[in-house]
């Protein structure tokens, strides 16, 4: 995975570093919000990772088992898939991921299947399929690392990353 | 009559040289055990008491019998008697043994032997007494470099597990497995391989890319795995004695879920194809790839029957995950798990009679056992987390791991170690390992 970190701004590049990292809960809520106003206008680079997730929002969640995406995650992929025509130069990684209650081959299989879903998305709404490669990474790489059903319920996402 | 084989030795390793060893065993067998004999089909005996005093001649003596007891011990099939019981003296029961002051201390079993240094060569006689007959069971001369003593100790425990137990022992065998370290979201993950009492172990990669899933070949000198390597998630083969790696078929997308067919030319995998998982066969000689799954379904974890002729595996087709079994050509899938939960991880048995498992039931994972039929489900071991067992080559004893939960959002308090059990559902152990581990896989026996 790319990680950029952009400007001289403390505030955003750590925000930054976490969300490229999924190493925080406070990436996992940040990103799957509503993509807030960055304070800070021209400070992040159109088309960038930091943008995406600042702006539209990285990631998708998933109900345990399902590889469908809800209606908010639907909205969330819209965003990307307009945000990806508007910078056409740009590739990502969608990333399918598990939460830690499931065997780990078939939580690999399972990740696929969300990353699949998540492109199909994406696809649909107007990105060519060229440019967006799927992974997954089943349980084995969380993004909240406690054992409970909100860490869980954050763990299970398909993650859209700039190559 | 006294027969010689030779047996080539393999280490793996940091280093991964093949070293041009020999043990050469020289075996007298004579007429069968009687008093200390039992019946391990029984689900569970009281371990055989048995009297393992440091062999004569000094050096590595007291560190193999050391070894050997702990292999016993560890199969909870045996109780070492302890040391400072002893009355004869090791030198002294080595020319021989007085029957009277083994009895007297409760041994029905007595192991005797001697260590001879031929110039960097051990020569390692060793005898195995029943004692209440006062009759020899077995001597065996074996030969080996110094430097693998311990397997010489493995070697002589199985000899004493075969001709105690009737069946063949798991001591002379390794363990390959996953080494972690690291936060799990930036997880460290090697391929380690170790003995089964956990000694010598090793990291047979670096770290700078990611694997899973490693399975022993048949002959225990290759390896195949599942590695991130260039971000691209895909199962390769690793030679122990070269150390090279290189990439199984050649699949467009993730392949997961390998597993060598019991001959050791065919590599059963489980290949993402859109939002399906299908199971595929690789022929290991021509490498031609043959679906043997389609449609409907994360098919995944499959594994061969010990003959070859039947294939099991983990599938969501039917809505959750339940075990099925198929032809080894694919076809004639029928589900085998009705119990409550869903079934994950299937292994078969090289005795044929069970297939093990993991089930997910009530927010607890389990390991157990059924018949290939589906009945006779028992959970062996059940907890917060544990999956992916993996059977001793005899087929009485599985390894898995085991997982602690997080005990705070930045997931401490979590671990990942191996375990161990008797498939009768006793004598669950730790296998220490350096660092944390999955996913492993034993070895057949080396020699």
């Amino acid at each position: 995975m790319n990680v950029k970190i952009l400007g001289a701004l403390g505030a955003l590049a750590l925000l930054s570093a976490c969300s490229s990292d999924e190493a925080s809960n406070a990436a996992a809520t940040g990103a799957g919000g509503s993509g807030g106003v960055v304070g800070a206008a021209g400070s992040v680079r159109p088309g960038s990772q930091e943008d995406l997730v600042a702006n539209v929002g990285d990631r998708v969640f998933f109900e345990t088992d399902s590889s469908q995406v809800q209606g908010e995650g639907r909205g969330t992929l819209q965003r990307q898939a307009g945000w990806l025509n508007r910078y056409p130069q740009v590739q990502v990684y969608v990333e399918g991921h598990a939460d830690e209650r499931g065997t780990r081959e078939y939580n690999l299989a399972l990740g696929q299947r969300r990353a699949n879903s998540a492109r199909d998305l994406l696809v649909a709404g107007g990105v060519s399929s060229q440019r967006i490669q799927t992974i997954s990474y089943g349980k084995d790489r969380p993004a909240a690392l406690g054992s409970d059903e909100s860490a869980w319920a954050q763990n299970r996402r398909a993650v859209t990353t700039v190559r | 009559m006294m027969t010689t084989d030779r047996r080539g030795l393999i280490l793996g390793g940091a280093a991964l040289l093949t070293v041009p060893a020999t043990a050469r065993a020289q075996t007298a067998a004579q007429g069968t055990a009687q008093g200390a004999v039992i019946d391990i089909t029984r689900a569970r005996t009281d371990p055989i008491p048995i009297a393992v005093p440091a062999l004569a001649g000094g050096g590595r003596g007291a560190d193999i019998a050391r070894v050997i007891q702990a292999n016993l011990r560890n199969s909870g099939l045996f109780r070492p008697v302890d040391n400072a019981a002893f009355i004869q003296s090791a030198e002294a029961a080595a020319a021989t043994p007085r029957f009277q002051d083994w009895r007297v201390i409760g041994a029905n079993a007595l192991v005797t032997g001697r260590v001879v240094d031929q110039g960097g060569q051990l020569r390692v006689e060793f005898r195995l007494w029943d004692v209440l007959p006062e009759q020899q069971i077995q001597g065996t001369a074996f030969t080996a470099p110094a430097a693998q003593w311990r397997r010489i100790a493995h070697l002589i425990s199985d000899v004493i597990y075969e001709r105690l137990l009737g069946e063949k022992g798991y001591f002379d065998t390794r363990i390959v497995y996953v080494a972690e370290s690291g936060p799990r979201d930036r997880r460290t993950r090697r391929l380690a391989i170790m003995d089964q009492d956990g000694e010598n172990n090793r990291f047979l990669t670096d770290g700078s890319f990611q694997v899973l899933s490693p399975r022993f070949h048949p002959n225990a000198q290759q390896i195949v795995y599942m590695s991130y390597f260039q971000n691209q998630p895909r199962v390769y083969l690793f030679d122990l004695s070269s150390g090279r790696s290189e990439v199984l078929g050649s699949f467009p997308g993730m392949t997961l879920s390998p597993r060598f067919s019991p001959d050791g030319r065919t590599v059963v995998l489980s290949y993402a194809q859109g939002g399906d998982a299908n199971i595929y066969a690789v022929d290991l000689g021509s490498r031609a790839q043959r679906q043997l799954t389609s449609g409907g379904g994360l098919d995944v974890s499959p594994c061969y029957s010990p003959d070859g002729s039947q294939i099991v595996f983990n599938s969501d087709r039917g809505g959750d995950q339940q075990l099925y079994i198929m032809s080894a050509g694919g076809g004639g899938a029928r589900r085998i798990s009705f119990g409550r939960g869903r079934y994950a991880t299937p292994v078969w048995s090289p005795r044929g009679d069970l297939i093990a498992f993991t089930r997910i039931s009530g927010g607890q994972f389990g390991i157990g056992v059924m018949r290939p039929d589906g009945s006779g489900e028992r959970i062996l071991s059940e907890g917060w987390g544990m999956e992916g067992p993996t059977f001793a080559p005899n087929g009485r004893v599985l390894a898995f791991y085991r997982e602690t939960r997080a005990r705070d959002s930045r997931g401490g308090g979590y671990s990942a170690r191996l375990a161990q059990i008797d498939i009768a559902g006793f004598n669950e152990r730790q296998i220490v390992t350096p660092t944390d581990a999955t996913d492993p896989s034993w070895s057949p026996l080396l020699a």
